[in-house]
């Protein structure tokens, strides 16, 4: 793979952004020195190693032909940093932010808000077409709503339910306008497997079972961003499994009252009639207090008492990774889709740091590696299937629920700006332009700068 | 020997012969609903909670867990009296619910830290010296703190849930009950019969637990009932910033936090009912607790 990048540009810090700096940049991700996390790392698996002979060439050399690779490299993670700093110091830019794209960093509140200004010097010319941005931090939805309601915020980019739609169209009406995407998120519950009795497949069987997917989708997907019942795959994915498919999976079944009674037997034979634990939840409303709630309230059909330990999102992160849980609510969101790299967070523990199901599984790796290999699109999808199969169905490993759906609300003024299906994407606001008056003194839309 | 005022909340009263008894206490309990009729109300108020707590199995129409998402956020009907949320769940079956919630934490918090601040607030006013001024300063430490951030801190130390929050709302509870007992147990240590006990050799604890603690009752009483509306408030502020008891558990504050402030245009019932829950249970306790100090105040119960 040769990629040659244009010269002229530059860092924030006037330093100019050449081949050398990319090279350092994905080798520190994709090869992390000691000492260094890369939760994406694993995302480079296939790569061999990258190198830069000239100021405006990068090579990269694969390991084996993949169709993973592209769509790995243009994931919005994959930060480009400068060499010359990360030579002198590898953990400067956990504390300082320095980028080359259209808005320079100007200021940070804890807990209040982020301040950018415009990048006279962005190599898209003419572009960003804002003079800067201000980023408000509220982790309630509510209090997002009354920003926008008040016209405090012109826009939230993650995305609400329909039911929080509907009230800002009827209260703000032409006022407000919206997109929608399918989410390359999903979400469900990690079952610590070092935790007894969830070593014991019959019992991680019977929580998934005990889920009644299909009949819950419908009313859910009114109050919260679950929405479309899934595997851990993409759903809108030439890799992801038919609704036939699914129907084979546990807990995905037709009938619930089959599979609440086929869950109840396995608890039986396990000796976990009864059986009581803790959910760890993330205290953020959207989706992970609803999915929390609806989680409990599934359980208790099959007689398990579960409460709930609701924590900020640091502490729950911190939990996760310490292995100090149960069972723990957990997403799973990435950037571009890419089936065959995004599926990895299922992977054993010695494989990818993302997975907190805290289990081995020999097989499990032999069926992605054979999954990832393969190029011919018809046998990867077979592959996938077999892969989705034994993570959900054969092992229990991990309690799928449902994929997000993304609804965006913006002001009727904020032009530009095109939804992708991940919160990750378009977000680095150089397309956004605001309608008169909202854009001081034009008078009419700007000119295209690409 | 015999000690006499052992029982100061309960007055003698002159018979027909002249002789003095007291009187029974379905009598006294008479005098009250007639003297005080606000407190009666507040009676009463305390009452329906009391019932709900205890009773929500039997009285509850639904499981207050249960998802059904056929009925989400339905309006007041027939079938859900106060309507559903988001979930479906009925509103009044958790409002029934949420009283167990709050009367457990409400009654538990002013039980254990009215205990430990009557103990503490007579021993120290008992053993006096070195020791009462190293218990007032520590008080004064505590007391510092607005009882919601103290609780605030004591959530964070200890994690939420409703053990938890029992214990954020006993220890601020304790020194506020432990200075208002020991301005009373002063006086009591300076009578003669408190003298004769020393005299006789009783022991420290036989002295404080039955000749001092009993004369300290009614300004005891009252704090604990102010301590009971004041917790089920705190318990509820504690849900509703997320630190208290958590989903899907049936309790007030709870109920006023996500769905309700998402839904406070469309479903407003989402919102109102659990608040009017709080507001009536702590306005029945706090009116309940006010006729209490009333009744049990001599000089006002002579007028």
């Amino acid at each position: 793979m040769d990629l040659q990048d244009p010269p002229g540009r530059q860092f924030h810090n006037g330093d100019p952004l050449t081949a050398a700096d990319v090279a350092a940049s994905l080798n520190e991700i994709a090869f992390p020195p000691k000492g260094v996390l890369s939760p994406r790392s694993d995302n480079f698996m296939m790569v061999k190693d990258i190198t830069a002979p000239d100021p405006g060439t990068v090579v990269i050399h694969l390991k084996f032909a993949t169709t993973a690779f592209l769509p790995a490299l243009a994931d919005p993670f994959n930060w480009i940093y400068e060499k010359k700093i990360l030579d002198t110091d590898p953990h400067w830019y956990e504390q300082h932010i320095m980028g080359s794209g259209p808005f320079k960093f100007a200021g940070y509140q804890i807990g209040q808000s982020i301040k950018g200004v415009r990048n006279p010097d962005y190599y898209h010319k003419g572009l960003p077409y804002l003079d800067g941005f201000v980023g408000i931090f509220a982790p309630k939805q509510a209090v997002q709503l009354d920003a926008i309601r008040a016209d405090r915020a012109a826009t939230e980019f993650r995305g609400y339910p329909p039911s929080a739609i509907d009230q800002l169209k009827e209260q703000l009406d032409g006022q407000i306008k919206v997109q929608t995407s399918d989410w390359n998120c999903t979400l469900g519950a990690w079952i610590n497997h070092k935790k007894k009795p969830f070593d014991d497949v019959r019992v991680r069987r019977a929580l998934t079972l005990a889920i009644d997917r299909w009949g819950s989708a419908p009313g859910l997907s009114k109050i919260a961003v679950m929405h479309t019942v899934g595997s851990i795959v993409f759903p809108g994915s030439p890799l992801a499994p038919s609704k036939a498919q699914l129907e084979t999976l546990a807990g995905f079944w037709p009938g619930i009252n089959k599979s609440r009674a086929e869950a109840r037997r396995l608890l039986k034979e396990a000796g976990a009639e009864g059986l009581s634990f803790e959910l760890l939840n993330r205290n953020v409303d959207q989706p992970y207090k609803y999915l929390g709630t609806w989680l409990v309230d599934q359980w208790s059909k099959i007689g398990l008492h579960v409460t709930q330990r609701v924590v900020p999102t640091g502490p729950w992160f911190a939990a996760l990774r310490s292995g100090d849980f149960t069972v723990g609510t957990g997403g799973s969101c990435h950037g571009i889709v890419n089936p065959p790299i995004d599926v990895q967070t299922w992977l054993p523990r010695s494989v990818s740091s993302a997975n907190f199901g805290y289990y081995d599984d020999p097989k499990e790796i032999d069926l992605y590696d054979k999954m990832l290999h393969e190029t011919d699109p018809t046998k990867q999808r077979a592959d996938m299937w077999n892969f989705v199969k034994w993570v959900l169905d054969d092992q229990a490993h991990f309690i799928e629920t449902m994929w997000w759906y993304r609804i965006v609300p913006l002001r009727s003024y904020v032009n530009g700006w095109k939804i992708g299906p991940s919160h990750y994407l378009n977000q680095d606001l150089s397309t956004i332009w605001l309608s008169p008056p909202h854009c001081g003194k034009c008078t009419a839309e700007p000119a295209p700068a690409l | 020997m015999t000690m006499i005022s052992q029982d100061a909340a309960a007055p003698l009263v002159a018979d027909e012969a002249g002789g003095l008894h007291r009187r029974s206490l379905p009598a006294r309990f008479l005098d009250f609903i007639r003297h005080q009729p606000l407190g009666t109300v507040g009676i009463v108020m305390v009452g329906i909670v009391l019932v709900a707590g205890i009773g929500a199995d039997w009285i509850a129409p639904y499981d207050p867990t249960a998802n059904d998402f056929a009925a989400m956020m339905q309006s007041p009907s027939w079938a859900h009296l106060l309507g559903t949320d988001q979930f479906g769940r009925d509103i009044l079956s958790r409002i029934i619910y949420g009283a167990r919630t709050a009367l457990i934490v409400g009654l538990s918090t002013a039980m254990i830290g009215g205990a430990g601040g009557l103990l503490l607030g007579v021993a120290s006013a008992y053993f006096g010296g070195r020791l009462d001024l190293l218990v007032q300063r520590a008080l004064d430490v505590l007391m510092a703190f607005p009882l919601i951030i103290m609780a605030l801190a004591v959530v964070a130390a200890f994690g939420t849930g409703v053990r938890n929050v029992i214990i954020a709302l006993t220890i601020p509870l304790i020194p506020r009950c432990a200075r208002v007992v020991r301005s009373s147990a002063l006086a009591i240590r300076e009578v003669p019969y408190v003298d004769a006990a020393r005299a006789c050799g009783f022991s420290h604890s036989r002295i404080i637990l039955r000749h001092m603690v009993p004369n300290v009752v009614a300004p005891f009483l009252i704090v604990v009932t102010a301590a009971v509306g004041q917790a089920i408030l705190a318990e509820a502020a504690l849900s509703y910033l997320g630190l208290g008891v958590q989903e899907p558990v049936p309790d007030w504050g709870l109920m006023l936090q996500g769905g309700a402030e998402e839904y406070a245009v469309t479903a407003p019932w989402i919102a109102i009912f659990p608040g009017l829950a709080i507001m009536l249970a702590v306005f029945g306790v706090n009116i309940f607790g006010d006729a209490l100090r009333d009744a049990l105040d001599p000089k006002l119960r002579e007028r």
